[in-house]
């Protein structure tokens, strides 16, 4: 039994314009199969990946913005966003996706999965992982 | 000779779009498609530029808005939102394109 390692998914980029959120968030997915210890943080443009109200039907693009909902049920549940990111582009909280997991020691109450963070604090959290995986 | 600039990247992560504001001479058109788009928004750390450019007729491709979510709402006042018919007619009616990658 190998011991369990932090694993960060750093998001920097926005969706559609380049793949990198997409093929970001499918590791993500594939990798939750491995049971170990992951977070996934947003910054800068990475941001506007998590924003609601995302439709695709008017550019022919795959709208992968209602998988980021599957993330809790996969265990992905520590969604780390910098405060400081969202106030450059005019976002609140409101602006993104309500993303919720299921807390199956209290009842699968469901919880929030996106904590903002400052950008102090998202300089910690970088500091103690044992890997990240840049996107 | 009316020049449309288009411009296809985030103005958080890449100069293009201010590099654009700076060079367009007045009279010019710009057009925000793909994640230029997110130069549109009001109330970010950018927006006040684009509001500077004087003499300059900004568009925005509606569909790559819609794609990323982007409220029309939240626009900066003025910019023009156009579909792929429009972005055809802005071709059209220029003389040149310049491409700010």
């Amino acid at each position: 039994m190998s011991e369990t390692k932090k694993f960060m998914y750093l998001n920097r980029r926005a969706p559609y314009g380049t793949i990198y959120a997409l093929e970001g968030l499918e590791v993500v997915l594939i990798g939750a199969a491995f049971e170990q210890d992951v977070s996934m943080a947003f910054m800068d443009d990475g941001v506007f990946q998590l924003t609601k109200g995302q439709d695709t039907s008017d550019s022919d693009m795959k709208n992968f913005s209602p998988t980021y909902n599957a993330l809790g049920d996969y265990e992905v549940n520590k969604i780390y966003v910098e405060q400081e990111s969202m106030d450059d582009r005019g976002l609140t909280l409101d602006d993104l996706q309500h993303l919720v997991w299921e807390d199956e020691d209290e009842d699968y109450a469901k919880k929030p999965s996106i904590r903002v963070v400052s950008r102090q604090v998202m300089a910690d959290l970088l500091e103690e992982q044992d890997v990240i995986l840049n996107y | 000779m009316a020049m449309l600039h288009t411009v296809n990247k985030s103005p958080f992560e890449i100069n293009s779009l201010e590099r654009c504001l700076q060079m367009a001479k007045s009279g010019s058109s710009v057009l925000l498609i793909e994640d230029g788009v997110y130069g549109a928004l009001d109330g970010t750390v950018f927006s006040a530029k684009v509001k500077a450019a004087d003499g300059l007729t900004t568009y925005v491709l509606g569909p790559d808005l819609k794609t990323r979510g982007l409220d029309p709402a939240k626009l900066i006042e003025g910019i023009e939102i156009i579909d792929y018919d429009g972005f055809v007619q802005l071709v059209a009616d220029h003389d040149r394109i310049q491409t700010w990658l």
